[in-house]
């Protein structure tokens, strides 16, 4: 790669915020033609913000975007997409029940008479198919086909007008290897046609395959722009998932970490679940904090869920004091006294329309049972406590927990666990998203629980949050338990076995 | 809450003014062999089998779904009953038609809530089964006639007076009872968490599945206890017509008192209140004396209204002070 060729897409000092959270902070991100970009980061690093940014779906609160060197300002992907930036979403988003050509040109039909005019319209998009190397027939429906080559369909649909920029949002997720292959052929003939490409996948083999630059992204802040061929993947992991300065600091070996010894707690035996996470074992200790470490898609939030019962395992089984425990669903877990705060706080976690004092009692009341209403008195006390407690702002009970920032609705659902005084507490990403002073507070709520002999299970994608605070690692790969570390362990370690790959001699400096 | 019910209010003096207006002796009230007689009677009367359905329909609609067969199991319980008392006089015979009638709503009702909670299917469609089928086993059951029966116990309960129309007074005793079972005890809240975010609310331990089936149980015995009054009103069961299209009104007085079709918070004053509207609405038809021809399109004319007036999007555009607005 030669850099003579001015960038096609430049963006400058790009910052934005939504309420509580700041997206991006002054972020600069270069594209070139010809160029398979990887923009990458774990999630909540600011990604599809900035991929939005880029296509009109948000508004930079600063910055500029440059395109082939002028100042644009798109208000909606349409403006984005006639200027030439085009852009291909995780699902797939065409009409299943129209044929190919007529989702390849919607809204730019060729017509005649005032008509579509059909058999124009089928040799065009035969045409484009014809160009990344596509053989199917344009006038059969969409849905016949499988989802991979409805994927190229959308693709095809994307470089069908006149497209400088096409942003590839995980594309592979969904397809198996030789169906990424076919991706990866059609990205190579758009790229030497000048095309530029941005490229996300949480997959870094892939990435290293096919990308020639990448931007690592952290925290809604440039990390760095790399070619790609010089940056090993250690080092990439690094700068993803890295380490975090400033108020964190503070309470670094806020409390000694012990090995606990005390009685097992919760035994999972061979425990697992197809297609979610490869049968593991693994013991949790009362008083103990249990990391759990490894990339997006390794298994994390699929492991929780097993030991919670919100998904169903098909093989081993759960030991609850020294009791196995057949969990029909997330009630019995409940009762076992296991609580788990899901990383999809809006979708999974909270309840928005309803009060933060209802969603603080919710999964108390869920367990006495509708006729057995939790007294006016308790409430208030019990939401009295924990507002001052966990620092909950607006502090009144009444208040809707939409309306709140991100930090406060993660302290609100945190509370509605403390509530039910859970012997396992499971935090999926807990820290996610939300503000450095919050962070600050929850990773220090977990010390003192443990240290009052709840157990926690404590998942993050930042790994310097699971090396200080846990007092064992759990590393997963590849929806594979792969192995666990005591409490002293670095994070070089942790991103070593992440990596997978033995170091080479030569990059080992 | 007040503000969310300051529409329906005024909708609903506008309309009772209007009467007033029409006929100067709408609001007179006399007392008649210890009854009470009047247009506002008339109005509460005749709405009780729709406010009662109402109720049942918005704890189901708080929990995002919907009941399309209530009219169809009015019919079913009204044809059941007359049915069952046949020729006798009986109150026995009469009472024990209508138990048996209510005990099939509750299984027509566990039928729904079967569809929905056990099987997933869209509330909807499931309830679209049970509205076209049950006008079916209405039919079987009153072998397509129009059953009349002559038994005083039933007549009372849909034309019966207490000093008001026994009807109107069951349905009060309903309503009041889901306020205090469902605010007084946690039940409302929990139908309102799993209507805002069911997934959530079964992480967080909620029976979602029992709560959504008790509602539609629920449901269909409110349209049981609601057919029993339109056929005792008029002493006949007519599978044909009973309840036609009173899930409609329904759904509409739910709406109308600002239960969002969504699903999550609801308000049962609201449903009273929408529940009132309608029926002073097709009230006013007749004492306004609107041609029976436009009576379908004046009716909509007013729901439309009622409901842009709710609309703060609507209602921004309608106001040429936009500061009182916000």
């Amino acid at each position: 790669m030669t850099e003579s060729p001015p960038p096609v897409v430049e963006m400058r000092g790009i910052s934005l915020a939504f309420p509580g959270v700041k997206a991006l902070q002054d972020v600069d991100f270069r594209l070139f033609p010809g160029e398979v970009h990887a923009l990458m980061g774990e999630n909540g690093a600011g990604k599809s913000t900035l991929i939005k940014t880029l296509t009109g779906v948000h508004t930079p609160d600063s910055g500029s975007v440059l395109l082939a060197g002028e100042s644009v300002a798109f208000s909606s992907p349409g403006q984005a997409q006639q200027a030439g930036i085009s852009t291909v979403y995780q699902e797939v988003n065409l009409c299943a029940n129209l044929t190919v050509a007529e989702n390849i040109l919607l809204g730019r039909e060729p017509r005649r008479f005032g008509g579509i005019d059909f058999p124009a319209m089928r040799k065009r998009a035969a045409e484009v198919l014809a160009r990344i190397g596509v053989h199917i027939d344009p006038a059969s429906v969409l849905e016949t086909h499988p989802i991979a080559v409805q994927q190229l369909v959308a693709i095809a649909r994307a470089i069908a007008v006149d497209c400088r920029v096409l942003v590839l949002d995980e594309p592979t997720s969904s397809l198996d290897a030789g169906e990424v292959a076919e991706l990866f052929r059609i990205m190579r003939v758009l790229r030497d046609e000048g095309v530029a490409i941005l490229f996300v996948s949480h997959f870094l083999d892939q990435v290293y395959e096919i990308s020639d630059r990448m931007t690592v992204l952290r925290n809604g802040t440039l990390v760095g722009e790399h070619l790609t061929s010089e940056l090993d993947r250690r080092d990439l992991i690094s700068k993803m998932i890295g380490r975090e300065l400033g108020a964190l600091e503070a309470i670094e070996d806020a409390s000694e970490r012990h090995s606990v010894s005390g009685p097992v707690l919760v035994r999972a035996e061979g425990l697992g679940r197809r297609g979610a996470i490869a049968p593991f074992d693994l013991d949790i200790r009362a008083g103990e904090v249990v990391g759990l470490a490894g990339l997006l898609g390794s298994g994390r939030t699929e492991l929780a869920r097993l030991l919670f019962g919100a998904d169903r395992a098909d093989s081993g089984r759960l030991i609850v004091d020294g009791t196995p425990l057949h969990l029909r669903g997330p009630r019995s877990a409940i009762a076992a006294g296991i609580a788990f705060c899901s990383e999809d706080r809006k979708g999974e976690g909270l309840v928005a329309d309803l009060s933060i004092r209802d969603n603080l009692v919710l999964a108390m009341q869920a367990a006495r049972g509708w006729s057995r209403p939790v007294s006016r008195k308790v409430k208030d006390s019990l939401v009295e406590k924990y507002l001052t407690a966990l620092d909950i702002r607006p502090a009144n009970p009444d208040a809707l927990v939409r309306t709140l920032s991100g930090g406060n609705q993660q302290k609100v659902l945190l509370a509605r666990w403390l509530v039910t005084e859970p012997r396992l507490l499971i935090l999926d990403e807990p820290t996610r998203g939300i503000d450095i002073g919050a962070k600050a507070q929850i990773q220090q709520l977990v010390t003192t629980l443990a240290a009052e002999g709840t157990a926690v299970l404590f998942i993050s994608a930042e790994l310097e949050e699971v090396v200080r605070i846990a007092d064992r690692i759990v590393v997963l790969r590849d929806r594979h338990k792969i192995a666990e570390l005591d409490g002293g362990s670095t994070i070089d370690e942790v991103v070593e076995l992440i990596a997978g790959d033995p170091v080479p001699e030569e990059v080992a400096s | 809450m007040k503000n969310r019910l300051l529409w329906p209010i005024l909708a609903l003096v506008a309309l009772l003014l209007l009467n007033l207006v029409v006929t100067p002796s709408f609001f007179a009230l006399r007392i008649q062999d210890g009854h009470l007689y009047g247009g506002l009677v008339d109005v509460l009367k005749n709405g009780a089998p729709t406010l009662l359905i109402a109720i049942g329909m918005t704890l189901v609609i708080a929990t995002r779904g919907i009941d399309l067969s209530v009219g169809a199991v009015a019919a079913i319980a009204a044809a059941v009953t007359c049915v069952h008392i046949g020729t006798s006089p009986d109150a026995g015979t009469a009472l024990a038609g209508m138990a048996i009638a209510l005990v099939l709503c509750a299984a027509l009702g566990l039928w729904n809530g079967f569809l929905v909670a056990g099987l997933g299917i869209q509330p909807i469609i499931a309830t679209l089964v049970l509205m076209t089928a049950g006008r079916g086993i209405a039919m079987l059951v009153t072998e397509g006639q129009i059953i009349t029966v002559n038994n005083d116990a039933y007549r009372q309960v849909g034309a019966g007076f207490v000093v008001l129309p026994v009807s109107i007074l069951i349905s009060l005793a309903v309503l009041g009872l889901v306020a205090l079972t469902t605010r007084k005890t946690a039940l409302g809240m929990l139908i309102e968490a799993v209507g805002v975010n069911p997934e959530a609310s079964r992480l967080a331990g909620v029976r979602s599945r029992t709560i959504i089936w008790t509602v539609y149980v629920f449901a269909a015995v409110c349209a049981g206890i609601a057919g029993l009054m339109i056929s005792s009103n008029v002493s006949a069961a007519d599978a044909n017509s009973n309840g036609l299209w009173i899930e409609m009104d329904a759904i509409l007085a739910v709406v109308i008192g600002g239960t969002s079709l969504a699903g999550g918070r609801y308000s049962l004053t609201g449903t009273l209140l929408g529940s009132l509207i309608i029926q002073t609405l097709t009230t006013t038809v007749y004492t306004i004396g609107v041609a029976a021809e436009v009576t379908l399109v004046f009716k909509a004319v007013v729901v439309i209204t009622v409901c842009l007036i709710q609309s703060p999007k609507a209602r921004a555009a309608l106001s040429f002070r936009k500061v009182a607005v916000s």
